[in-house]
């Protein structure tokens, strides 16, 4: 965290990442967006702040995460594996970095209600442990479809005080929530703060997000550098709104690692997926433009993932910005590998990984790098919510 | 010719009229040419006609429905064009959209098209005043008024771009939130109006939240008129386009 302070200079002042990003929204929500840039353009550095988070983090998320070698599959697969352990992260997932810093940031500005957006479940499940921890009052809104398929995190969250809204408007899933939550924020917006749960939406959200995402790259490097000396030849990450995949990838986008962001490729059928970078094109979606699945008419696509915190018609503005320039490479992994890749931490490394993650794993099992590469994978969280889909999966095709 | 918006609004304020503006959803069943006539005949002085869009942020559930069901039916910003040509108004009409569809059609060629088609005004929620200098360059090259938003917590800076912008009307929202039926108009429409009235001689409509006559009457004594849109989209939903040009009538008498 304390890294944090080195400056990276994306955005820009108009809240831009070349030509993504920026902030479309209802002018309802500009005063807020601007009392937050203000906001966070001081505490970003301010000692004070810089120092509050750091203790949290230390004390009650459990960071520094490990980077854990992988040896079997490292072994089996040709390549020496390093897993940075984000399920190992209080809650089980990256979000709680970027829930803990919002809510103190919320506190600062003097909001007394948390809302938040949820779509596997993590990110409410931070939102509501955070609110906890502080004392404040936490509604997530979280599609209905999503609801069902990560029930236990809905659980959890009731558990820990907040309140679950299901969203039954469009396909039920993670836009949608995200819709309602803004629609929230724009009818609260006095008392309310909007935990946005990624590095998407408005202008200064990617950039906020990033910021206190950016610990899981930066602790991995100087891991790295301790345990094995000088840098990976790869990082690896799936990318859904793009939090964990960020996180990880700005501590090395100074340096020559290759950057690879793993979508989600779905069924691997026509536009059965969730893959925006591999196949969008740019466009507008929640107050930011970036690359979007959508048709000819510029209405937003209906997606497709196994794992709902992937299942996101729309990218962070920097991941557009990053794939512009070359200087990360986008791919996709299907639902089935996900699957595989699932299976394959489970069994031969002892880790049952959330599904989102499994891509990134999923990917690899395909050997798609040159033998012998070094690769750190962030395993944004575990998998406990899967069991059940996983579980259904491996039945419906008669696998043990 | 009809007059268009950055004309005809202004003319009945130095008039000392009212104006009512009513919304409808362009592709939902019932809003066709006989329907955007029937509100011109029931007094409409301009009709908003939104173009749907997948992800309506701004919109409550009433204008939620109507752009899903819309969007199901196969509307197209195309089609709600070739339905203002078709019904060929002698009231201006401006287009309700959000900024996506308009990207994918091309700003430039859907300003082009909706010139042609009749069109004279554009409101583009999610397109705020600071992001919009090339759009308020391109409206106004085809002639088309861009109308932008004012809310409760804009800050005098934010006003008078606002102010200045806009062309038209200025569309001051009545209160924090989106689209939809309210049981009191706030207090909040009062002092937006009253805080870009010193910045501006154009026209202030108040929008988002006029649903009942009664209210369309308390805010048009301050402000120049009313923008109503669930209150007027509700009983397509229902199937029951007379009760739209019923509630419109009743909109007219209430605003004088
Ligand atoms: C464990 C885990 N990884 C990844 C994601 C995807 O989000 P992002 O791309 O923002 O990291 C989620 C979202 O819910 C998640 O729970």
């Amino acid at each position: 965290m304390t890294a944090m302070a080195a400056e990276v200079s994306r955005p820009d002042a108009r809240g831009r990442f070349g030509a993504f990003g920026g902030r479309y929204v209802p002018e309802v929500l500009v005063p807020a967006l601007d009392e937050l840039e203000t906001a966070w353009r001081e505490l970003r550095t301010d000692p004070g702040f810089v120092g509050e988070l750091d203790a949290v983090l230390r004390d009650v998320v459990g960071r520094p995460t490990p980077l854990s070698y992988a040896p079997r599959l490292s072994e089996r697969l040709g390549y020496r594996i390093w897993l940075k352990r984000e399920d190992l992260a209080h809650t089980g997932a990256h979000k709680i970095n970027n829930t803990v810093g919002q809510v103190l940031l919320a506190r600062r500005l003097g909001k007394h209600r948390i809302i938040a957006e949820t779509g596997a479940g993590q990110h409410g499940v931070a939102t509501a442990t955070a609110c906890a921890m502080f004392g404040l009052p936490c509604a997530v809104y979280m599609g209905e479809e999503d609801t069902v398929r990560q029930a236990v995190n809905v659980d959890r969250m009731h558990l820990l005080g907040a309140e679950v809204v299901p969203v039954k408007t469009g396909q039920r899933t993670l836009k949608d929530a995200i819709n309602e939550a803004m629609r929230d924020w724009a009818a609260n917006v006095r008392d309310t703060h909007y935990v946005l749960g990624s590095v998407v939406g408005p202008h200064p959200f990617p950039w906020i997000v990033r910021d206190l995402q950016r610990v899981i790259g930066d602790e991995a490097r100087a891991q790295y550098a301790e345990r094995v000396g000088g840098l990976p030849d790869a990082v690896v990450a799936c990318v859904g709104g793009g939090s964990n995949s960020i996180g990880m990838f700005t501590a090395f986008v100074d340096a020559g690692v290759r950057l690879i962001g793993v979508e989600a490729g779905g069924t691997g059928r026509g536009a059965e997926h969730c893959a925006t970078l591999s196949k969008g094109t740019p466009g507008v979606l929640h107050g930011g433009r970036t690359y979007l699945l959508q048709d000819e008419h510029g209405q937003v696509l209906p997606t497709h993932s196994v794992s709902a915190g992937l299942d996101y018609p729309a990218v962070g503005p920097e991941h557009a910005w990053l794939k512009e320039t070359g200087r990360a490479e986008y791919t996709s992994a299907t639902d089935e590998q996900a699957v595989r890749g699932f299976m394959a931490l489970s069994r031969e490394e002892g880790i049952l990984p959330a599904l989102e993650p499994a891509h990134a794993i999923g990917w690899l099992l395909e050997r798609p790098l040159p033998k012998g590469s070094s690769v750190a994978v962030c395993l944004s969280g575990r998998g406990d919510k899967d069991l059940d889909t996983v579980r259904t999966w491996l039945a419906e095709r008669g696998e043990p | 010719m009809t007059a268009p918006l950055r004309e005809a609004l202004p003319a009945l304020r130095a008039g000392g009229g009212k104006a009512f503006v009513p919304y409808v959803t362009a592709g939902l069943a019932g809003v066709d040419a006989a329907l955007l006539r029937g509100l011109e005949a029931a007094g409409a002085d301009a009709i908003e006609v939104g173009i749907p869009f997948s992800d309506p942020v701004m919109d409550g559930p009433v204008i939620q429905e109507a752009s899903r069901r819309a969007l199901e039916a196969g509307a197209t910003p195309a089609r709600a064009l070739a339905l203002v040509r078709e019904a060929g108004l002698g009231i201006p009409v401006a287009v309700m959209t959000y900024l996506n569809p308009v990207l994918a059609y091309g700003e430039r060629r859907f300003l082009d098209d909706a010139t042609a088609a009749g069109v004279s005004g554009a409101i583009v929620p999610d397109l705020p005043v600071d992001e919009a200098g090339g759009w308020v360059e391109r409206c106004r090259g085809a002639g088309v008024a861009a109308v932008f938003l004012a809310a409760p917590n804009s800050s005098p800076t934010r006003l008078v771009a606002v102010a200045s912008a806009s062309e038209g009307f200025v569309y001051c929202v009545s209160t924090y939130g989106v689209t939809g039926a309210r049981e009191d108009l706030a207090a909040s429409a009062r002092s937006v109006v009253d805080a870009v009235r010193p910045l501006t001689d154009t026209p202030l409509l108040v929008g988002v939240g006029v649903s009942t006559p009664e209210q369309a009457r308390e805010a048009c004594a301050f402000a120049d008129g009313v923008v109503v849109g669930t209150a007027i989209v509700e009983p397509l939903l229902r199937g029951r386009p007379d009760e739209t040009l019923e509630r419109a009538r009743a909109f007219r008498a209430a605003t004088g």
